[in-house]
């Protein structure tokens, strides 16, 4: 059956709905758009193609807020392989492999209904990376709740972590890492924000791009149902107390069988038969088909009919935009079904030839031999809007003065409130749900380090290279001031980096915003790019890949700005690497960076004093490079036994956190001559900071000297308690107790 | 034909799945829920047409794979 | 030793077991597809930890039946050794080489972390490079890891020392403190009539390397090397 002509006006559905202005509403383009696609199709569309618009349009698929902004972000270095546009961001990390990384968002999904919102966010990040080609080797999350004592945050928190877990276990990918806070900013938007980082080899990447005339356009996976029509619609925008009715849009995963599909790709991927591959995610096989051809500059004719159906009675606008999980869409060679199929089949998934590649670059949809869908492709994505909107940024609050915040009345009492504050408090209740430990390869357990840290599977070199991720963001840094906290969320990803003697390489970024109409969002946005930017490029540490996720309100009240860095570096020997706990006593505890006493916006601040205000800490991102330059230096010379990098809660948590974590305690002291207040030494969250515990004092202050990098020595490791003399003396236990208790008591009680 | 087939656990097994939906019902505001045991509601579509062949079969069905003997019960009903 | 790891469609720590195998042994194990009636010769046959069939309708239900497994009964028959780990020792039990059942762990989610085991014999092939009594430290990774048997079986389980290993305290007090996941008798793992078959829920292939959590997993595979080469 031949193409239809380019200007024949397909066929309509039976009782399809006439285009009105509302129909266009309830499709999430404005007025202005809508006329834009008038322009675009020379005619009124039909409601499949209306859809193609709604979908390919929507701010998830198309970033049209965001854009130009993301633009301003570094994406290069000589070890990136691909940057941002691709289902996953592509870097060299040596020995001919390549790490492949992105994080993503399932933000609304997880409010909606959190078990399963969280597992297809999972599934959704996974796929990105093994369509690429790569082998996942790990999963980390960053989950932001509302307030504890909001009646829905333990139901949420409940059931993401389930979520998280039920899938990731079952596709049996060690969880390694994450963060996980509470702020009421959240409480009506959660973020749920899944990361996953595979390895493949340098030179057998997969890409999205079609090519070939004529070649075949292959569905796999599982078969199309009804699930989440609209989800990318949906997910930008907001929400309002109808929500809890849009529970159907809600797509639901099955990880055994996304298991099946992984082991499938991997198999396939082995042999030569795949041109091009694409996983169905937001918007399904209208985003994956319509991806495919625009990157190969082609055209595609799809027979919907052909497409495995999970229910009866399906039309081509729900099979377009259906989000049913664990689908791909592949380009093969021509000749190279069959072998395909062989495969799919083995792993009990469906696979069906459902079209081919056309010159005529525009995606011609089929049913049961009638057109009903005729769309010209690259005005599609050349006139897709991109919108500068409106912004102001917001000003730099006054720097807080550390005399005007007072010091603790008891300081024993403020260590274990923040100890136990739910930001700080042990997250092993979360963690312990996810395997952390399938593959058999990871080093650094989840609170041991400040980085996640997994063995690569061996190559041809010697010793074996250590892969370590994090994902990192102080939210109300952000909010004070978002270009500060822009350059602080990449400062203190590399640090995190650093402290366990990797060597950061790029950085996948997870922008969660309010909505972006309002001018003093888009400025929230606009300056943490502008902070992250900057960040970047003096650390050399590129964007490779990234998500947006924007309309984070709920009744007009944004959520704290979030932009969330993961990150990844390498370590080339394994054994080389260090945690953060303290398991040795007689070691020399250092403090690595200057500190001025920043209390602004502190954890100090919030918890004990009540106070949400200041400039947050200022980040001298010369002084983040050579600090961490050093100190992994040092830790690649053997000097290092354990390194913490400082963040939330200071110098006092940090050594707290590092002799809980490995049963030593120590005995400092404060420094003589100190000019700023002892609570302002101890809370202070100055940045470019680090701990670390040394068998080597004298030969590392020296080295610290020549390398121009201040450090102090303070004390040593030993004993049954964290003892700062003069001014507090704590045991290891009653620390650790206050750690452990809060989260399970938390999650426990009835009400 | 249809048949619908209930799997139960035993008495005397602990099910904490079923204490656990007990507790959330007696905690929304259902103070006279006891004790709740959970189990599972398999129904499949036969093309015998024998009942008696059909209960034969589906009997063999629970003791091979849909109960496991060891901790649950079953009982089979045939509809149409 | 030849050893063959089964890979059902849901298997996910085949590679675990076969790197540990491969690291204590010098022999890469066999891996055979779940949908091969024909096992290979080999020593040990071994049933990994994952989630065959999705895990549903039951843990290792499905599995059980698999066609591979029809082969594997008739060498547990002939004295063949058969290891089950985690999702393999659901699998074993529902294809009847062991005794009693795996359900939903008693606090209902599942659970990665480090456990202490207490070896309750060392006169198996499999802890025979363990003392009778010893503590080791390896983790456990389910959700449905709760062995139950009735009252008959347990007394016979007792009594023909077919219990291989108990939940404890790190100082081998079993008082169910160390017990994670509600087992009967804090029971981790069982080994059949001629110990020929063990089942257990831990993970001994992630406790093999200094660095990757401890090596306390690593005796029980050196105790089948031993007999087996």
């Amino acid at each position: 059956m031949s193409v239809a002509d380019e200007t024949s006006p397909p066929v309509r559905l039976p009782n399809e709905p006439a285009i009105t202005p509302q129909i266009v509403a309830e499709h999430g383009l404005s007025p202005e758009e809508y006329q834009r696609a008038l322009a675009i199709m020379g005619r009124t569309p039909t409601m499949v193609e209306l859809g193609i618009f709604s979908a390919m349009w929507s701010e998830h698929c198309s970033y049209k807020s965001s854009k130009v902004w993301l633009k301003k972000l570094p994406t290069k270095a000589p070890w990136v392989i691909q940057g941002p546009g691709e289902n996953a961001g592509v870097i060299d990390i040596g020995d001919g492999q390549a790490a492949v990384f992105k994080m993503e968002s399932h933000n609304h999904p997880s409010y909606i209904e959190p078990y399963q919102g969280a597992a297809t966010g999972v599934g959704g990040i996974l796929r990105d990376v093994f369509t690429m080609g790569a082998r996942p080797v790990a999963n980390l999350n960053a989950l932001r709740f509302g307030d504890p004592a909001h009646p829905r945050t333990r139901h949420l928190v409940s059931g993401v972590v389930a979520g998280i877990g039920g899938y990731g276990n079952c596709m049996g990918i060690p969880t390694v890492g994450g963060e996980t806070n509470f702020h009421p900013a959240y409480n009506g938007n959660i973020l749920v924000n899944a990361m996953t980082v595979g390895i493949a080899p340098a030179d057998r990447i997969f890409y999205a791009a079609a090519a070939g005339l004529g070649n075949p356009l292959v569905y796999v996976g599982s078969k199309t149902g009804r699930d989440g029509i609209h989800g990318a619609t949906m997910s930008s925008a907001e929400f309002n107390e109808d929500s809890e009715s849009k529970r159907p849009t809600v797509q639901v995963g099955d990880p055994f069988v996304e298991k099946l599909l992984l082991e499938a790709c991997m198999e396939l991927m082995a042999t030569d038969a795949i041109v091009a591959i694409q996983d169905m995610g937001a918007a399904g096989l209208t985003s994956s088909s319509f991806e495919m051809a625009a990157k190969g500059g082609l055209g595609v004719f799809v027979e919907l009919d052909k497409v495995p159906m999970r229910e009866t009675g399906m039309n081509p606008y729900e099979l377009m935009l259906s989000e049913s999980q664990e689908r791909m869409l592949m380009v093969l060679k021509p000749g190279r079904e069959e072998l395909a199929r062989k495969i799919f089949e083995k792993w009990e998934l469906d696979f069906a030839v459902i079209g081919r590649l056309t010159d005529t670059q525009r995606m011609v949809l089929s049913w049961h031999g009638d057109i009903v869908g005729n769309i010209p492709i690259p005005p599609l994505v050349t006139e897709a809007p991109m919108y500068e909107r409106p912004w102001t940024p917001t000003p730099l609050p006054a720097v807080l003065d550390a005399a005007d915040v007072p010091a603790p009345e008891d300081w024993r009492a403020s260590l274990l409130a923040l100890m136990g504050c739910p930001d700080l408090a042990s997250k092993a209740w979360i963690w312990h749900q996810y395997d952390h430990l399938i593959m058999g390869n990871t080093a650094i357990r989840p609170q041991d380090g400040d980085a996640a840290l997994v063995r690569v599977p061996a190559s041809a070199s010697a010793s074996h290279k250590g892969l370590a991720m994090t994902s990192d963001c102080t939210p109300r840094y952000v909010q004070a001031h978002p270009e500060t906290g822009g350059r602080q969320a990449v400062a203190e990803a590399w640090r995190n980096i650093t402290a366990v003697g990797a060597r950061p390489l790029a950085v996948t970024d997870n922008m969660n915003f309010g909505n972006p109409q309002k001018p003093e969002i888009m400025g929230q946005f606009a300056g943490a790019i502008m902070g992250m930017a900057e960040a970047c490029a003096t650390l050399d540490f590129p964007v490779v890949s990234g998500n947006v996720s924007l309309y984070n309100e709920t009744e007009g009240r944004p959520i704290l700005p979030t932009p969330t860095i993961g990150a990844v570096g390498v370590i080339p020997d394994i054994a080389k690497a260090v945690g953060s706990r303290l398991t040795q006593a007689g070691l020399g505890i250092v403090l690595i960076g200057e500190t001025a006493g920043w209390l602004g916006q502190s954890l100090y601040l919030r918890e004990i004093c009540g106070r949400e205000e200041g400039a947050p800490p200022p980040v001298d991102l010369a002084a983040e490079r050579r600090n961490g330059d050093f100190v992994r230096a040092q830790i690649e010379a053997g000097r290092v036994r354990a390194c913490h990098d400082l963040s939330d809660g200071g110098l006092l948590v940090a050594l707290a956190e590092m002799c809980i974590a490995g049963g030593t305690g120590m005995e400092v002291s404060l420094p003589p001559g100190l000019a700023v207040p002892r609570h302002a030494f101890l809370y202070g969250e100055d940045q470019a900071r680090y701990v670390v515990a040394t068998g080597c004092v004298d030969d590392l202050l020296e080295a610290a000297t020549t390398a121009g990098v201040p450090a102090m020595a303070l004390g040593y490791s030993g004993g049954p308690s964290l003892v700062i003399r003069d001014v507090l003396s704590l045991a290891l236990s009653d620390i650790r107790t206050a750690h452990e208790a809060w989260l399970p008591t938390y999650m426990n009680a009835t009400e | 034909m249809k048949a619908r087939v209930h799997v139960t656990l035993k008495n005397g097994v602990l099910d904490p799945q079923g204490k656990a939906i007990g507790h959330s019902l007696n905690r929304l505001g259902f103070p006279e829920v006891g004790e709740v045991r959970q189990g599972k509601f398999i129904e499949l579509e036969l093309t015998e047409t024998d009942k008696d062949k059909a209960r034969q079969r589906l009997d063999e069905m629970c003791r091979k794979l849909l109960a496991n003997t060891v901790i649950e019960n079953y009982s089979i009903e045939l509809v149409g | 030793m030849k050893a063959a790891v089964l890979v059902f469609p849901g298997s996910n720590r085949e590679g675990d077991v076969a790197q540990a195998i491969e690291l204590v042994s010098g022999r890469k194990p066999q891996m055979v597809w779940h949908g091969d009636a024909d096992l290979p010769k080999v020593d040990l046959i071994v049933v990994p930890g994952g989630f065959s069939y999705g895990d549903y309708l039951r843990c290792g239900a499905m599995a059980a039946q698999s066609p591979v497994m029809g082969e594997v009964k008739r060498r547990a028959g002939q004295g063949v050794p058969v290891l089950g780990i985690c999702n393999g020792f659901q699998i074993v039990t529902e294809a009847g080489l062991l005794p009693g059942t795996l359900m939903r762990n008693a606090h209902l989610k599942f659970v990665c972390a480090d456990v202490h085991l207490k070896v309750e014999t060392s006169q198996s092939l499999f802890t025979s490079r363990y003392q009778a009594g010893q503590v080791i430290r390896v983790p456990v990774a389910h959700a449905e890891g709760n062995y139950f048997a009735d009252d008959e079986t347990l007394k016979r389980l007792e009594d023909r020392g077919q219990i291989a290993f108990r939940y404890c305290a790190p100082d081998g007090t079993v008082d169910g403190t160390g017990n994670p996941n509600g087992s009967i008798r804090d029971i981790a793992g069982v080994f059949n009539e001629t110990k020929t078959v063990m089942g257990l829920m831990p993970h001994p292939e992630n406790a093999v390397e200094p660095m990757f959590g401890g090596t306390d997993g690593k005796a029980l595979f050196e105790g089948l090397v031993e007999a087996l080469t």
